[in-house]
Formats: C-alpha cells, sequence, structure tokens
C-alpha cells in the first residue's frame, strides 16, 4: 500500500432519511492518483454516498475532508472550487446550449471569469484553446454546434463527463460513467476514462465488472449503506462474502 | 503549437466554424438590429401624430426586457415587478420636483432606487418554492400601492403626484408638446439599456444564468454559486424596471398609484410572453404587439379589454405560442 | 378586545372555506390557481341573484351557491384545466389570471360594477353582547352563524379526510400521483371531485362573505392575495395548516384595521413576507412531506 497523501477522507459519515439509514458510518480514503473503485449491489447507497461527499445532502453525522480541509458544512459550488467535481449518473446537461457553449461557459467559470458581463463568451482566447482541446479530447468537436438536446446519447454522456474535467478536478467523482451507453458508443467512452491524468484522483461507481477491473487499483464494497469491505481488487474478487453478496443479488461477479 | 491557419483549415475540413468562429457569431450583431433601431430612433418624426404612444411602447418594452432579465434568463415568475417600475416612477417624479429638474440625473435617481429596492428583495426570494416567490413579490408590489396611497402628503395619495415638470435633456433638447422629444428620450434610454443588457446576456455571466435555469443542479455542479447570481441579475433587472418607470414619470409628467397595480404586472407577463422570452427583442416585439392591440381594441370595446385581453391569455396558453405564431398549423396536422 | 378576536376568528373562519379549496387543489395537482376567487365570486353573485329574482330564502341560497359553484368547477376542471396540470408554473399563472379577467369582466358586463347588497334574514340580523366595559364581547349573529357553519364544515372535512376511502385516495393522491395511479386509484376522479368540492366551498364562501367582505366584479382580484397567503403560510400539506393561517390572517387583518387604521393592510402583507422569509415552505408544513 503507497503511502501517496490522502485527497478525500470520508469520516464516520452517517445519513439518515427519518427511520431509514442510508449510509451508516461509511469510512472511506481517496489516496492521490487513486483509481478507486465503489461497487456494491443496486440500493446499496452509492449515489447518496456520492451527494454527501459533494455536498448535495447534508450528513447526519460524520466528516469529510478534502486536501485536509474540513468541508463538511460547505455548499456544493465552493466544493466545485476546491477541486472536487462529479459526473451524474442521469445526464444532467444543459439543453438549450451547445456543447461548444457548455464547455466554454464551465471554463470561463473555472478561471474566474464566470462573473465577467462585460465581454462576450467567447473572447479569451484561453477559454476557447482549453475547449478546443476538450471536444477534441472528448470526440465532441463534430457536434459542438448542436444543441445538447438533439444528440445522441453517447455524445451526451461524454459531454457530462467533459464537463466535469472542464472544472480541472484534482479528485473526480465518476457515477456510473458509461450507464445505458450504446455498444458502438462504449469504446470512446472508456478510453476517454483511461486516459485520464494521473494525478487526478478518481472514485468510480460503476456496475461493469469489466471496467471496474480494468480501470482500479483499489476498491470499496458498499451493501446497505455500509462498507463490508476494501482492498486491491485481487482480493476483493476472490473474498467469499463479496461473492455472496453478488451472487445472492442474482449477479455475477465477472473475473478476478 | 498550430499555426492559426492550420486550426481554421481543420474545422473547414469538418464543414464548421472554429470554436472562436461559432462563440462569435452568437452574440455579433445582424445587420438588421442597427437598422431597427435606427428606425426606432427617427420614428417620433416619421410618425409624429403617433409620438405619444410611441412613448408609450418604448416604455413598456424597456420594462419587458427587465422583466425578460429575469424571467426569460433564470425562469423566476415574479408577479410583482411594477413594484421597481413604480419605484422608479415615484422617486424620478419627487426627485424633478423636490431637487432639480434634469432629466437624466432623475432617470439615474429613480433606477437608484429601484436598486436598492430590488437589492433588497432579492434576499427574499432565493427561497422557497414559486408559490412562496410569486406571493412574496406580488406582497412586496401590494404593500408600495398601499404606501402610495398612505403617504399623501408626500405622493399625491389616490390622486397621484402632479405636475411634474422637466428642464431639457442634455441641457439642450426641450419637451416640445407633441411628445417627440419624449418620445426620442425614451427610445435612446431603451438602445442604451438593451444594449447593455445584451452585452450582459452574451458574456460568460449571462452564460451561467443560462446554465441555472437549464440545469441548476448541473450548474451547482460546475461550481456556479446560485444564489448569488440569482440575487444579482434580480437586482439588476430591479433597476432596469426603475428606469421604464422613471421614464413614464417624467415623459407623462404625472405619477399615480396604478403603476404598482398588478395589472401592470399582468399585462407585462402576458406581452413578454407573446414576443417571447429568453431573447430580449420578444420585450420589445411584445411591447409593440401588446400596445397596439390594446389601441384598436379599447377603441372598439373601452371596458371590456380585460376580457379580451384574458380570453387571448387562455388561448395563448392552451394553444401554445409556437402554434399560436403559425396560424397554418391552427387546424389540423400534428404538433411534433 | 375580545369581540375585535371574536369579529377575527370569524373572518378567518371565512377565509379559510374560501382558501382551503385553493391548498388542497395546490397539494393534489401542484397547480398555482388565481382564479380561485371567481368561483367564490360566482357563488356570491348567484345567491344574490337567486335573493333578489327568485325571493329564494338566504339559507336555502348557501347549499345552491355550493353546488353552482361546485359545478363550474366540475366543468372546468375536465374542459380546460386538466391539461394545465403538466405545464409549468408561469403557464398556469398566465392560465389561471386570462380565466380571472374574463370572469371579472363578465361579471361587470352582466351586473354591473356596482356592490351588491344581501339582505340578511331577521334572525340573522342582530348582536348578542355578554360582559361590559372593555372585556365586552359583542357578538354578531351572523358572525356566529358563519363560525358555526364553517366549524361543522371544517369538521367534516377532517372527517373525509382521515376516515373515509374517498379521504385516503385524496391523501395518497397528494403524497406520490404515480404512486396512487398504481395502486389503481383512479387519480383523475379524485382531481375532479376535489377540484369540483373546492371550488364549492368557495362558493359557499362567496356567498357567507357577500355581507361580510363585500361583493362587486373584483372581487376575485381583491382577495386573491388573501386566499394565496392563507396557501402559502399554512402550507399545502394538511387541512389544519390553513386553517391556522386563516385565523391568524383573519385575527391580524381585523385587529391591525382597528387598532392602527392608517396602516392596517401593512400589517398583513408586512406579516406575510415576514413568515415566508423565514419559513419559505409555509408556517404549518409537517416534515417529510412533500411541501
Amino acid at each position: 500500500m503507497s503511502q501517496a497523501e490522502i485527497v478525500l477522507s470520508a469520516q464516520g459519515l452517517v445519513k439518515r432519511f427519518g427511520g431509514i439509514t442510508a449510509t451508516g458510518n461509511v469510512t472511506l480514503n481517496l489516496h492521490k492518483g487513486a483509481r478507486h473503485a465503489l461497487i456494491g449491489p443496486n440500493g446499496a447507497g452509492k449515489t447518496t454516498l456520492i451527494n454527501l461527499l459533494t455536498g448535495v445532502l447534508e450528513p447526519t453525522e460524520g466528516r469529510i475532508l478534502l486536501q485536509g480541509e474540513d468541508i463538511t458544512s460547505l455548499a456544493p459550488h465552493q466544493r466545485v472550487r476546491r477541486g472536487m467535481v462529479r459526473t451524474f449518473q442521469i445526464n444532467q446537461l444543459f439543453d438549450t446550449l451547445t456543447p461548444l457553449e457548455t464547455l466554454a461557459l464551465t471554463v470561463s467559470q473555472h478561471t474566474g471569469l464566470g462573473a465577467r458581463w462585460w465581454q462576450p463568451l467567447g473572447r479569451s482566447t484561453q477559454v476557447v484553446e482549453r475547449c478546443e482541446q476538450l471536444l477534441e479530447q472528448f470526440h465532441l468537436a463534430e457536434v459542438m454546434n448542436q444543441k445538447t438536446n438533439v444528440l445522441a446519447y453517447g455524445k451526451r454522456r461524454l459531454l457530462e463527463i467533459a464537463i466535469a474535467l472542464a472544472c480541472e478536478p484534482r479528485v473526480l467523482l465518476l457515477d456510473e460513467p458509461v450507464a445505458g451507453v450504446p455498444a458502438g458508443e462504449r469504446e470512446e467512452l472508456l478510453q476517454t476514462v483511461a486516459a485520464l491524468p494521473a494525478d487526478v484522483s478518481v472514485l468510480l461507481i460503476e456496475h461493469d465488472m469489466d471496467l471496474v477491473f480494468s480501470f482500479a487499483n483499489r476498491m470499496t464494497v458498499l451493501v446497505n449503506g455500509t462498507v463490508l469491505t476494501e482492498g486491491d481488487p485481487d482480493t476483493i474478487a476472490k473474498d467469499p462474502q463479496v461473492k455472496a453478496v453478488y451472487l445472492g443479488h442474482g449477479e455475477e461477479m465477472a473475473h478476478g | 503549437m498550430n499555426q492559426p491557419q492550420d486550426d481554421e483549415r481543420r474545422w473547414q475540413l469538418w464543414g464548421l466554424n472554429s470554436p472562436q468562429q461559432a462563440l462569435h457569431n452568437k452574440q455579433r450583431w445582424k445587420l438588421w438590429e442597427p437598422v431597427l433601431w435606427l428606425l426606432a430612433l427617427a420614428s417620433p418624426w416619421l410618425l409624429a401624430s403617433h409620438a405619444l404612444i410611441i412613448n408609450e411602447i418604448a416604455i413598456v418594452a424597456l420594462f419587458a426586457v427587465s422583466l425578460d432579465l429575469i424571467l426569460g434568463y433564470t425562469g423566476i415568475v415574479s408577479l410583482g415587478h411594477a413594484a421597481f417600475f413604480g419605484m422608479g416612477a415615484y422617486a424620478a417624479a419627487l426627485f424633478a420636483k423636490l431637487v432639480m429638474p434634469d432629466p437624466l440625473v432623475g432617470l439615474l435617481f429613480g433606477m437608484a432606487v429601484a436598486t436598492v429596492l430590488g437589492a433588497v428583495c432579492s434576499l427574499t426570494i432565493m427561497r422557497g418554492s414559486d408559490l412562496t416567490r410569486l406571493m412574496v413579490t406580488l406582497g412586496v408590489a401590494l404593500i408600495l400601492m398601499e404606501l402610495a396611497n398612505k403617504l399623501d402628503w408626500l405622493t399625491g395619495g389616490a390622486d397621484g403626484l402632479q405636475g411634474v415638470v422637466l428642464g431639457p435633456v442634455l441641457g439642450r433638447f426641450e419637451f416640445d408638446l407633441q411628445g417627440q422629444v419624449a418620445a426620442a428620450y425614451s427610445i435612446a434610454v431603451l438602445i442604451v439599456l438593451f444594449v447593455l443588457a445584451r452585452r450582459l446576456m452574451h458574456s460568460p455571466f449571462g452564460a451561467t444564468l443560462t446554465a441555472i435555469r437549464d440545469n441548476r443542479l448541473r450548474a451547482m455542479a460546475i461550481g456556479i454559486p446560485v444564489t448569488a447570481r440569482l440575487a444579482v441579475i434580480y437586482t439588476i433587472a430591479a433597476g432596469v424596471a426603475g428606469a421604464a418607470g422613471a421614464l413614464l414619470a417624467q415623459t407623462t409628467g404625472f405619477a399615480s398609484v396604478d403603476v404598482f397595480a398588478f395589472d401592470r404586472s399582468a399585462d407585462l407577463m402576458l406581452l413578454l410572453v407573446i414576443g417571447g422570452t429568453g431573447w430580449l427583442y420578444g420585450g420589445v416585439a411584445g411591447a409593440i404587439v401588446f400596445k397596439v392591440m390594446q389601441d384598436a381594441i379599447s377603441s372598439i370595446t373601452p371596458q371590456y379589454w380585460t376580457f379580451w385581453m384574458g380570453l387571448f391569455l387562455v388561448v395563448l396558453v392552451l394553444v401554445g405560442r409556437e402554434r399560436l405564431i403559425r396560424p397554418w398549423t391552427w387546424f389540423g396536422g400534428k404538433k411534433k | 378586545m375580545l369581540t375585535i378576536l371574536f369579529d377575527g376568528i370569524a373572518y378567518g373562519m371565512l377565509l379559510f372555506i374560501l382558501a382551503v379549496g385553493l391548498a388542497v387543489t395546490m397539494g393534489l395537482m401542484n397547480f398555482i390557481n388565481l382564479a380561485h376567487g371567481a368561483f367564490a365570486m360566482v357563488g356570491g353573485y348567484i345567491t344574490v341573484l337567486l335573493m333578489q329574482r327568485l325571493n329564494v330564502p338566504f339559507l336555502l341560497c348557501l347549499p345552491v351557491a355550493f353546488v353552482g359553484s361546485a359545478l363550474l368547477g366540475a366543468v372546468l376542471e375536465r374542459t380546460l384545466y386538466r391539461p394545465m396540470y403538466k405545464r409549468p408554473h408561469l403557464d398556469q399563472v398566465l392560465f389561471s389570471i386570462g380565466l380571472t379577467f374574463m370572469a371579472v369582466a363578465a361579471m361587470d358586463y352582466f351586473m354591473t360594477s356596482s356592490q351588491q347588497i344581501i339582505q340578511l334574514p331577521e334572525w340573522l340580523k342582530g348582536r348578542t353582547e355578554i360582559g361590559d366595559g372593555p372585556w365586552m364581547l359583542g357578538m354578531g349573529h351572523f358572525r356566529l352563524f358563519i363560525i358555526a357553519i364553517c366549524a361543522a364544515l371544517t369538521v367534516g372535512l377532517q372527517y373525509i379526510l382521515a376516515k373515509t376511502r374517498f379521504g385516503s385516495r385524496l391523501r395518497a393522491s397528494v403524497d406520490d400521483q404515480r404512486v396512487a395511479a398504481g395502486l389503481g386509484i383512479n387519480v383523475n376522479v379524485v382531481f375532479l371531485l376535489t377540484f369540483a368540492v373546492g371550488s364549492g366551498l368557495a362558493g359557499l364562501g362567496g356567498a357567507l362573505g357577500a355581507e361580510v367582505l363585500g361583493l362587486d366584479p373584483s372581487f376575485p382580484l381583491k382577495y386573491m392575495i388573501y386566499f394565496l397567503i392563507v396557501v402559502a403560510v399554512g402550507g399545502t400539506s394538511s387541512i389544519t395548516g390553513p386553517l391556522l393561517a386563516a385565523l391568524l390572517l383573519g385575527i391580524a387583518d381585523v385587529a391591525g384595521k382597528y387598532y392602527v387604521p392608517s396602516f392596517g393592510a401593512f400589517i398583513v402583507y408586512g406579516l406575510m413576507i415576514a413568515i415566508l422569509i423565514w419559513r419559505p415552505q409555509g408556517l404549518f408544513v409537517r416534515t417529510g412531506g412533500k411541501a
């Protein structure tokens, strides 16, 4: 186990909704440059955990530390400013804008130009160049001027991730990036995920075990809102408890 | 590093403008725009007998643009926008009567007062549901109306504030009896504020507002401080509405309590929806259509203007604006 | 002072009956219906017409006002309102404002714009006084009547909601429409009945209120804000919320106009704004429910 610094630390996170405990005492540490997968059966609370980490939900108990700073009480947009960015399981895009406009505004916002009102959106060459980079990296160049709501699902998914990358995250939380993507468009997406910069720390939620095993160097298994176990992929794959959880739900662990 | 020509050629191969070009095109002035505005500015002389209604149209257009900044770009439904309009009107009228009769200074004062009110109100409308916001905005307009009624030593009460006399614009252009200078003054103010608003909407700030309207959750997730942005645009919109109100008081020489009336806010929403929200010209187009219609119908059935407007509203909403302006889709044919 | 309290309670109960339909419609269909006041106005005018043209006794007019408004509500719900449920709030606001304008103008045309006077039957005029001095309680008989009717209706509504099958269907539909439909509840029928009853109650309130609040074509616009206050402050997730809000509003308004006549109206608006800033979801919302 490397001694790399911990960039994101969730400590004893608990979330209760009335009588239901959606998240029970979860502790998770993300190391710098991590490729950390979060897996578990449906309803295990994976997205709830992401919502807690990003500030969309307020934890009932527990703390969250980002690069040593306690961000538990910060609003979502403030966490993004500090480098923690997420993607959504269901695409959350700006339907009336084009990919170019979407990325331009995201980059502007990130580089601190978001409040600028006297210059047109495309004035800054710095912003435009970064958009070009992203458009090419995510194979969105051909569709950059089409309104988002007419794009094919695969392209929308790519845009979903491109937006997150435009924020130059230090910690990236990917919520089921390939969910629902048709087979023909998956390859593009998988390549992009594999090509993420090495110093970005990634927490990946996925059901696709191929992707998980080819991508992750560390895994946490979440069941019923609590951490069942954590370790490197090989150990997890051979763990009888984990197998039971998955086989019990009718799913198969692909390979170890 | 590619040379700029290589970049252009690369995009051309795909049959596309370069990103720089594409973004530039979106906010570029189209040819018809300056033509439209020059014609507008000349209209008080080209259509001399209609100078009064041209003035009214310009004021309503400015008011509508201010509402569009909120409604069209952020989706907040405000039924009390007349509060800022009225505030600007009374402030400018009182300024002219009690301080100095210079129109431009009075205009700025009216805008400033309305902006302050907007800033205060923006604190309240950020929280709660659509209904809450509706209530608060409506409540503020009603309170101001009551105040205008009750503080009659200041505002003239139900009779309104009379005898507002203004000096010449820029020290040179006297307001004439036919209303031509007044109309030109209003149009000039409209143009200036319109250009500023347009610039605002095409800036990164404006883009973040559209993002908030389209998907507030995602806007937060890319670091946009949603509440703060909404408060800022609301305040700006209040200021612009105040400008429209100030123009009304200045060009008609009069301010009455019905500047706060619910009718005004309702009419405004109607005409903005007719003209189309979210593109600023909607306010201008809607103002022209609305005022012309109002003039025409009022001369036929003066008391029952409300009925026809109500009917129009119901039909407009049921049929949908897109189909309404395309009469060939009214009968048969499937809506896409 | 007790008299003020009494009058305030009467006023508040009247407002409750007028506004409860709106609260339930908002909670159930998530529809902002600014035309609600028009149904109240219809009930008022039905009563006036029956009494003046056909000499129908006042008491008999009340159920007729209820039924008349309810029928109108049912017809409009089925034809005009139903397509609007899924539309954004802006559209609903514009639509209902349009309806209101039409109703106001139509009434103005048919009934002229003058105030309508209702002659109360003899046994409802008059007043009973208990005690004397500053603590005297002066109870107008009509106001007593209003309180009695409204209290009975409130109890009846609570009973229907809590104890009948329709009530449980209604509550299920308010909580989650899709789940309710999935359970086999005919949501359309629930909507129709609820809207009709709500409009009917408004009509009844309009009939009762013609004497207290006045009746002229601008009634829907004048009182719209009051109904909306009751709903916004009281919340849409219960009946007791709007009831308490209406009582609060009624007492505040009457007391305000009595003690501080020059600023009476401000108290209501200012109080509303203050409450909504403090608790944007309304004062009486149960946690965990839909606001």
